[in-house]
């Protein structure tokens, strides 16, 4: 329970290091929001000053630090200029379409590459292993912008999968389930752009986790008591070898996110991806801030969620914390 | 005598084809046959040139082209046919547009090239008519230089704060590898992003390479630092390390002599590994429009024309930067792999 503990006030303090680093950047900004409105002769210089008092901008570092920490604490991540509204409803609304884009992927990734993983390590070396191993190190090769523009031409020329947002344009006149259809519908392509990408790098963990834990004497001893194959490598053989593979999933999160950030545009799903793309080009700090934060939040829970998975799984992490990390620094490597 | 051991043939072919990727790129001058700013507003979206052996006549070993003339039909997409009236052969060392070879040396000369007013669009052409195979040699030059510059600085960086934290120990290490697990817990899309939106917008072409490079190395220099942290913490505890500093050898010394050889291997694979992903991100982020700005081609700026649905559909051609993407990312995957299992079997 401790190690649990532990591993919240470290993600607590991870936060907040994210949240200082954020600032420290900001202060390498030479330009601000105000610099287009600045050009406008429309607009007086004496407005856009009380404009910049308003948001707190004339204020030094310090200053604005403190001022957002406290609307942080508040739940609010400071105020979006271009919106003129708190950034964290602005970010909710997207970030829940972010998360079920990056939740659905997650899981069919997982779903998908374990068991190929085992597949092609219990028969290492066949015409199954060879095509997995060279298809994976091809994908893994490819990047994602790639693979997602070309997927993208692939779909709108052959209009095979729906493209371009997340619900039609008669989306509020549809039934409950017409709705849920319309938008699986729409899920498909950036789905199947992320899983793609991710799969690749899975497989291969998966597949050398269990091939090293194939050689260990106590898969020889149970193959030497008849246990069937299946039930060797998926009652003896996969929990062991899952251990490494966990410690993944913190990193394959990361690498989701991003992914999905890249798709999001790509594709036009209204998640965080556009919302930060655009909140970049108008220069809207404290929007970009809450995106970095709202991120670095999703990629400590998902460490969390491994880390207790971890601990569950294998008693020895519960009680050497150090070896766990020094596991998934070599893993992460 | 003892036999030297033989290099494989793949490793070879891996060797040949990187060391002419990035010659064809530094000499993108003579081997483009255009300007890659240059516009030809007769010619948007024109498909790639067809390269022909057989007319009328019968076969010639010069290959030849036809010029294209514009035939629209519809209303929106252009259409082209070829103008079979007359032939343009194909030359080689031709004097075309002048340039400046690697920056230096003036010069007309291009490799292959074809009489006015026919055009050579091996790769098509862009809104602009534009030469799209042009672009993508001269995109290529920033691009691929961007993440050669941005895995330099990364690794650079990653060393010397590696080679501190793991040599000094103690405090030093704790709070350095407490830094970098900050920017471990950021995906690196949204980090970039974020980075980016701090900084100027709008800026010069040169500027914007130092600050692309510039922020890109920022980024990634996190887990190399980790790595090569790890190696010299195993290596300064090794008997020889330790005998050399009985015998009185200096901090500076034995880093130099002993350690930081140790991290050679590392280094290596991890170049590998970096210089794609690194070109990748200058490429997400000019096909962003954060980065690299019009007129100066960049394969991300080039593929962003096809953020529009009717491009995309319409002109399949301009997906050729993706492709130069790809083989530059999969030569340099193979390169890491190996140099991965070497650096495993040593």
């Amino acid at each position: 329970m401790s190690f649990i503990v532990r591993r919240l006030a470290r993600s607590a303090l991870l936060l907040f290091g994210v949240s200082i680093l954020c600032f420290l950047f900001t202060e390498m900004a030479p330009g601000s929001f105000f610099d287009e409105m600045r050009l406008n002769p429309q607009i007086s210089p004496e407005t856009i000053a009380n404009l910049r008092t308003h948001y707190g901008l004339d204020q030094p570092l310090v200053v604005r630090y403190e001022r957002w920490l406290k609307s942080a604490l508040r739940g609010d991540l400071g105020i979006s200029i271009a919106y003129n509204s708190p950034v964290t409803p602005l970010l909710w609304s997207r970030a829940k379409n972010t998360l079920l884009l990056t939740t659905t992927a997650l899981l069919l990734t997982w779903i998908i590459s374990v068991p190929l993983g085992v597949w092609a390590a219990s028969r290492r070396g066949g015409l199954l292993d060879r095509l997995i191993t060279l298809a994976s190190a091809f994908l893994i090769s490819v990047p994602e912008l790639v693979l997602a523009v070309a997927l993208l031409a692939v779909a709108v020329r052959w209009g095979i999968l729906r493209t371009g947002g997340m619900i039609s344009a008669d989306f509020e006149s549809l039934s409950m389930w017409a709705k849920l259809q319309d938008v699986i519908s729409h899920l498909v392509l950036p789905v199947c752009i992320l899983v793609l990408a991710e799969t690749a790098v899975i497989v291969r963990h998966v597949r050398a986790s269990v091939l090293e834990t194939l050689q260990s004497p106590y898969v020889q001893a149970a193959r030497g008591f008849g246990i069937s194959r299946t039930r060797l490598l998926f009652r003896h053989v996969l929990p062991v070898a899952a251990n490494p593979a966990i410690s993944l999933l913190g990193f394959s999160l990361a690498g989701l996110l991003s992914g999905s950030l890249m798709v999001e545009v790509v594709c036009g799903w209204p998640g965080l991806g556009p919302l930060i793309l655009e909140a970049t080009l108008s220069r809207d700090l404290y929007l970009v801030i809450g995106g970095i934060m709202l991120s670095a939040l999703f990629m400590v829970m998902g460490n969390l969620v491994a880390d207790m998975l971890l601990s569950a799984l294998d008693p020895r992490i519960r009680g050497n914390e150090d070896k766990a990390e020094a596991e998934q620094g070599l893993h992460a490597a | 005598m003892p036999r030297k051991s033989a290099i494989p043939a793949l490793v070879v072919a891996l060797v040949v084809a990187l060391v002419a990727l990035h010659a064809v790129l530094l000499f993108a001058g003579f081997f483009a046959p255009y300007d890659p700013a240059v516009q030809d507003r007769d010619l948007p979206y024109a498909p790639p040139t067809r390269v022909h052996f057989i007319d009328a006549s019968g076969f010639h070993l010069r290959p030849f082209v036809y010029a294209w003339t514009s035939a629209v039909q519809g209303d929106d997409a252009e259409t082209y046919k070829e103008d079979r009236s007359r032939s343009y052969p194909i030359h080689f060392f031709v004097s075309g547009p002048s340039y400046r070879l690697i920056g230096l040396f003036a010069t007309d000369r291009h490799l292959f090239g074809v009489a006015q007013p026919a055009k050579i669009f091996l790769f098509g052409s862009d809104g602009f008519g534009r030469d799209e195979f042009s672009r993508i040699l001269f995109g290529g030059q920033i691009s691929v230089a961007a993440g050669l510059a941005a895995t330099l600085i990364a690794l650079l960086a990653g060393t010397v704060l590696g080679i501190i934290a793991g040599y000094c120990g103690r405090w030093v290490d704790e709070s350095l590898m407490g830094v970098t697990e900050l920017f471990l817990s950021l995906p690196w899309l949204y980090f970039l992003l974020g980075v980016r939106a701090f900084l100027p917008l709008h800026l010069s072409t040169l500027r914007t390479f130092f600050l692309l490079t510039g922020v890109i190395g920022l980024i990634g220099w996190a887990r190399p630092a980790r790595l090569v942290r790890g190696i010299v913490l195993s290596a300064r505890n090794r008997n020889y390390v330790l005998a050399a500093r009985g015998f009185g050898g200096s901090h500076l010394y034995l880093l130099r002599r002993h350690i930081l050889p140790e991290t050679f291997g590392l280094l290596l694979t991890q170049a590998a590994l970096l210089v794609p992903r690194y070109i990748a991100a200058e490429v997400t982020l000019s096909f962003f429009g954060l980065g690299v700005n019009e007129p100066t081609p960049s394969w991300g700026n080039m593929l962003s024309t096809l953020q529009q649905y009717s491009v995309l559909v319409s002109y399949g051609w301009l997906l050729a930067p993706a492709g130069a993407l790809v083989v530059t990312s999969v030569l340099y995957g193979y390169l890491a792999d190996l140099f991965h299992s070497r650096l495993k079997s040593s």
